[in-house]
């Protein structure tokens, strides 16, 4: 009977185990010692802390942590890289989404200097957050502005700049009744 | 005269509510001493600990086949529905997230709760509520023995010992289930199948909340199976009521419970 019972902890702890290596992210988060280097971004999008950091497309490094700047109404993302990697000072930080409506994680791309970041040091070089409504919107209003001036100029060719800047006013309040 | 039988009849009526309110607090009140008791008579059950291990070996190894099959079915058919949902919306590979997480942070412990329920709560109603009956518990108290120390307490630590256990089974049978299913069957890649789980499933939030819920489904379901076998009339119909209203408030408890620590887990 104590036989039993030892059995069935013992596959109780592995069935735990399992969950926590197979099912669970429990070595897959784990990296070793890291260095931090914060960066600077105008809009995050929907990034979140313990988002991947991706170099390359190989996870080299986690968000830690992110705050918002009240002196430059900016995003601080610090970030955590394994000290294994070592980037130029000139690396390149992207907010990409992966998929089309995935998770957004933070891509790096390395830049040709010779000195490498340091604990603490700050990435200058920064790309935004993609926002998919922002980019529909600026598209569409790009379109309907093109079609505009194209009639506008047709129509009237004597004062197109004048016009130009009147229609793109007027255009706007059309695009809000256009059925899209 | 017509009159006063409707006045007493209404007021009957209302003694009737009454009545029964009275006797559901009257019992929980009696559940919850009960409970304390046990908790302040278990240092029995740790000392001797054999009386706990075998206790143990009666509702949890012997609940193993159960809770194995059934995790196994409960596993493959959440792959196959999963997979029917997932592929007209092309991301089949999402299927082992799917399953991982509905195993480990509801059906895992809810499921294995009910069955420990039905499989472990009414073999303890019905024996203590039979020792009862036979004047068994009346002896021990005669022989200075506690029947709350020597009988409640292992029974109730072995539940809650043995829950745990069995909803990590439950949730790891299952997730193989729907592998099974999932990887030779349907044909879902192997790696994106394991890879797509772990990113999402996380230690603390998932896997650590549904052990903390099993734990809780494993005091709620064995204490109210202690409690009924112990309050039962002494009686061979007292005993099977009492063994069918343990499978029913224990169901009933652990739903409503499931809810409650789900919306503190997930802080919405």
């Amino acid at each position: 009977m104590d036989l039993w019972v030892g059995i069935f902890v013992a596959l109780g702890a592995a069935a735990l185990l399992g969950l926590a290596m197979k099912v669970g992210n429990l070595t897959s988060s784990k990296i070793g010692d890291t260095y931090t280097v914060s960066a600077a971004f105008e809009n995050i999008g929907g990034l979140k802390p313990n988002a991947p950091v991706k170099s390359a497309g190989v996870v080299v490094g986690r968000v830690a942590d992110i705050s918002f700047d009240t002196k430059k109404y900016e995003a601080i993302v610090k970030i955590k890289i394994d000290e294994r990697y070592a980037f130029p000072t000139d690396t390149f930080a992207n907010i990409y989404t992966a998929g089309l409506l995935g998770e957004q994680y933070i891509g790096l791309e390395a830049g040709g200097e010779d000195d490498t970041l340091k604990n603490g040091d700050k990435i200058t070089q920064t790309q935004d957050a993609v926002v998919l409504e922002k980019m529909i919107s600026q598209f569409l209003y790009n379109k309907a502005s093109e079609t505009n001036t194209d009639n506008k100029a047709s129509d009237t060719k004597a004062d197109a700049p004048a016009t130009d800047a009147k229609s793109t006013g007027g255009k706007s309040t059309e695009l809000g009744d256009a059925p899209f | 005269m017509i009159k006063s039988n409707l006045l007493t009849s209404i007021a009957q009526l209302f003694s009737g509510i009454g009545h029964r309110m009275i006797g559901r607090i009257w019992r929980l009140g009696a559940g919850a001493r009960l409970f304390f008791l046990t908790i302040i008579y278990s240092g029995e059950s740790f000392r001797r600990f054999h009386l706990t291990l075998r206790e143990v070996y009666f509702t949890g190894v012997m609940s193993l086949l159960i809770i194995v099959v059934s995790a196994f079915f409960v596993g493959m058919v959440l792959a196959l529905q999963g997979y029917n949902t997932l592929q007209k919306y092309g991301s089949s590979e999402a299927i082992g997230v799917l399953v991982a997480l509905s195993l480990v942070r509801e059906l895992g412990p809810v499921v294995t709760a009910l069955l420990f329920a039905g499989r472990a709560g009414t073999a303890i109603t019905a024996e203590i509520g039979l020792m009862k009956t036979t004047e068994q518990l009346s002896a021990m108290e005669m022989m200075a023995v506690n029947p709350i120390a020597r009988v409640v307490a292992p029974r109730f630590w072995a539940g809650v010992i043995a829950m745990p256990i069995l909803a990590a089974l439950f949730s790891m049978v299952g997730v193989l289930g729907g592998y099974l299913v999932a990887v030779p069957l349907i044909g879902v890649d192997d790696g994106a199948f394991w890879s797509q789980m772990q990113a999402n499933v996380d230690f603390r939030e998932d896997i650590v909340n549904g052990v903390i819920k099993s734990l809780v489904f494993g005091v709620a379901c064995t204490m109210i199976a202690l409690f009924e076998g112990f309050d039962a009339p002494p009686t061979a119909e007292g005993v099977s009521h009492a063994t069918t209203r343990t499978v029913v408030i224990s169901s009933l408890t652990v739903l409503a419970l499931d809810f409650v620590l789900t919306s503190f887990m997930l802080d919405v």
